[in-house]
């Protein structure tokens, strides 16, 4: 939670709302290389693609 | 109000305090785990600073971290995005260690506290000012000065690349920043690379093998013309336009395309095994001319936009000891003050003193006329863990002498040194920043026209072509060197006075590198650069009395109060921390003898077991 705050006050301060979407996607796709990297969850994460 | 600064995770990771605006500790984390420019998080810099204040992690106020990582990526996401879709690849590399780490670096941070000490994370308050602002911060508010222009240069931060502040009190106040691509700390990286060095610990060397470049040579005239007119665009005002066509850094993980500087020079990249030759060293000395200059135009902008007499320096382009030293000689201001930490282990010392004064408001100590830096000596002392050490020694059969008096040990000292011989010497707090001050120092005689060569092969085992630099009594540092004043951080160089100068022969200019550095050129050969330059300390009893104390008695043997000082290290290690890493160094390279607070250890068979004066 605290992140998501820190980054929204972030874009609003550096009026840069443009970002948002393309932060929320790198994110997602990084979560889940990470987390591929590191547990069994990686096998599934094969098949999403 | 206590105050913990932190750089760490890009590279030099280290940790401050300050106590009500004192500065009270600062390392850097390499000298704990012994790797050299060691970015990892500086744990073992924090715990010192923790227990050198007396300071538990739950009673600071901040915890403060030297960069904004938000805007830090706001700018990777921009800079990839313009270039796209060049350096697709690498933003797909740089991706998972953003999202795992740098991103999230709030909540690491806090998780790399707790693994040190517990503390309550709600009440412990996380600040992250801007890059920029605390090198100049760490150039401002430890200065003399009670107002003064601040200029900061160095790679790249967020955006800034470098900045014009004026501070004046507690105020500090960006009037002026210069943003990535175009970065000056960039572009001498980029010949450091070029030339075969490593990018981000090899600036010096290629500062070092400049003035081997000949400035009449048909190469060096050239190098500079192309220089300006293909690859930097120099405004009036000191900034600058990398043309990035030629560069690779804002998208790759190279510095610049090999292949077009090639064509450009009309020489390839040198490999880092490969013989420096003349082309590469004037090269060198194009560049740093170069540099020169922009500097020269960043400091003019500085005085026309804060008309101020003094001016403060940081940024790890502050580390161009010769760019300080012809800054100071332009006397665009009346005084300049370096931080002797210019680079970003600095910035963890910034990253504090903006929260102490920006953030919250606070003044700092009285200035009164001297630096709140105490002499960088901000590190760790061991007075108490030397008695093992010298156990050690005896049951390896070398004698240790353990004088009560100090006077003794520096007369003694000083006459091994008289007859020609290397001594570590290791003496109270350790200095914060890349310099050895004379208290984890390699000393030897700089009157020795063979000391350059010894220390240079046979103790450091670094590069031949690589100067030594002078550490020089306050009192007597005018009659030797063209200095206007003290220079107690070692951050400028100047030239030997003509008086101490000798000849060159008829046939120098055909001279090869090494035949060149050889050639006695003045009474000081060991420290004298081929252009009669070099990068001075000037030692006074205030902050190292220790060390003030071994000169003058050097020069009551020998009439000049002059020593060769270098760092106390090997070469690719970084500097001596304990007792310990200082009997290692001691043990392992041709040092003669070995200073560790009173005791002196020595490689001679003994003649007795031990000797206590």
């Amino acid at each position: 939670m605290e992140f998501i705050q820190d980054l929204l006050l972030f874009l609003k301060e550096r009026k840069k709302w443009w970002l948002l979407p393309l932060i929320l996607v790198i994110l997602l796709v990084g979560i889940l290389l990470v987390v591929a990297e590191s547990s069994a969850v990686g096998s599934f994460v094969y098949t999403l693609f | 109000m206590k105050i913990l600064g932190v750089s760490a995770f890009y590279h030099d990771a280290a940790a401050a305090i300050l106590i009500n605006g004192e500065i009270i500790a600062a390392a850097q984390e390499e000298r704990f785990t012994r790797k050299k420019n060691d970015p990892s998080f500086p744990e073992n810099a924090i715990k010192y600073c923790l227990q050198e204040s007396g300071c538990r992690l739950e009673e600071l106020d901040a915890v403060v971290f030297y960069d904004k990582p938000f805007l830090k990526f706001e700018r990777l996401l921009e800079t990839y995005y313009a270039f796209a879709p060049k350096g697709v690849i690498s933003f797909i590399q740089s991706v998972p260690i953003w999202v795992k780490e740098k991103l999230f670096l709030k909540q690491n941070l806090r998780k790399l506290l707790l693994e040190i000490e517990p503390f309550d994370k709600k009440s412990l308050k996380l600040l992250f000012p801007e890059h920029h602002l605390s090198h100049a911060a760490s150039a401002f508010y430890p200065s003399p000065f009670e107002e003064a222009a601040i200029l900061t240069i160095d790679g790249v931060g967020e955006w800034a690349t470098a900045t014009i502040c004026h501070g004046q009190g507690k105020e500090l106040t960006v009037l002026k920043e210069l943003h990535f691509p175009h970065s000056l700390g960039l572009l001498y990286s980029s010949f450091t690379y070029f030339l075969g060095f490593k990018v981000n610990s090899g600036e010096y060397k290629m500062m070092g093998l400049a003035p081997y470049g000949n400035v009449s040579s048909e190469n060096y005239q050239r190098f500079v013309k192309q220089i300006k007119e293909n690859l930097v665009e120099i405004k009036e005002d000191g900034s600058i336009r990398l043309e990035q066509s030629y560069f690779q850094y804002a998208t790759g993980k190279r510095m610049i395309h090999e292949g077009k500087w090639g064509k450009l020079f009309g020489i390839k990249r040198r490999k880092p095994t490969e013989e420096i030759t003349t082309i590469h060293r004037d090269l060198a000395l194009a560049i740093q001319h170069v540099t020169e200059e922009i500097i020269l135009l960043l400091a003019r902008e500085a005085k026309r936009l804060t008309n101020s007499k003094n001016l403060c320096l940081a940024g790890g382009v502050a580390l161009n000891c010769v760019a300080n030293g012809k800054l100071e000689d332009a006397k665009i201001f009346n005084q300049i003050w370096i931080q002797p930490a210019p680079g970003d282990a600095g910035g963890a010392l910034g990253a504090a003193l903006a929260a102490n004064h920006i953030y919250y408001g606070k003044e700092g100590l009285e200035k009164n006329g001297l630096d709140s830096m105490k002499g960088t000596y901000l590190g760790p002392s061991f007075e108490k863990t030397i008695h093992e050490l010298t156990l050690r020694h005896h049951t390896e059969k070398a004698p240790v002498v353990q004088f009560d008096n100090f006077e003794e040990l520096a007369k003694q000292t000083a006459k091994l040194l008289a007859e020609g011989q290397v001594v570590g010497w290791f003496q109270g707090r350790m200095e914060f920043g890349p310099r050895a001050l004379g208290n984890r120092s390699i000393l030897g005689d700089a009157r020795s026209p063979v000391m350059q060569s010894i220390l240079n092969q046979k103790i450091k085992n670094r590069e031949r072509f690589r100067p030594f630099a002078p550490c020089v009594l306050l009192e007597d540092s005018a009659e030797y060197f063209e200095v206007n004043g003290p220079s107690p951080y070692m951050l400028q160089v100047k030239k030997i006075r003509a008086a101490h100068r000798k000849p060159l022969p008829a046939n120098y200019q055909n001279l090869g590198m090494m035949e060149q550095l050889y050639v006695e050129r003045s009474c000081f050969p060991a420290v004298t650069h081929v252009d009669y330059s070099a990068r001075i300390q000037t030692v006074d009893g205030n902050y190292n009395s220790r060390f003030y104390k071994l000169l003058q008695e050097f020069k009551k043997i020998t009439t000049f109060g002059v020593l060769i000082n270098t760092s106390f290290n090997v070469k690719d290690e970084p500097i001596v921390c304990t007792p310990e890493d200082a009997y290692q160094c001691f043990m392992k390279t041709e040092m003669d003898y070995l200073v560790i607070h009173n005791c002196l250890f020595s490689k001679e068979q003994p003649t007795q077991s031990s000797i206590h004066k």
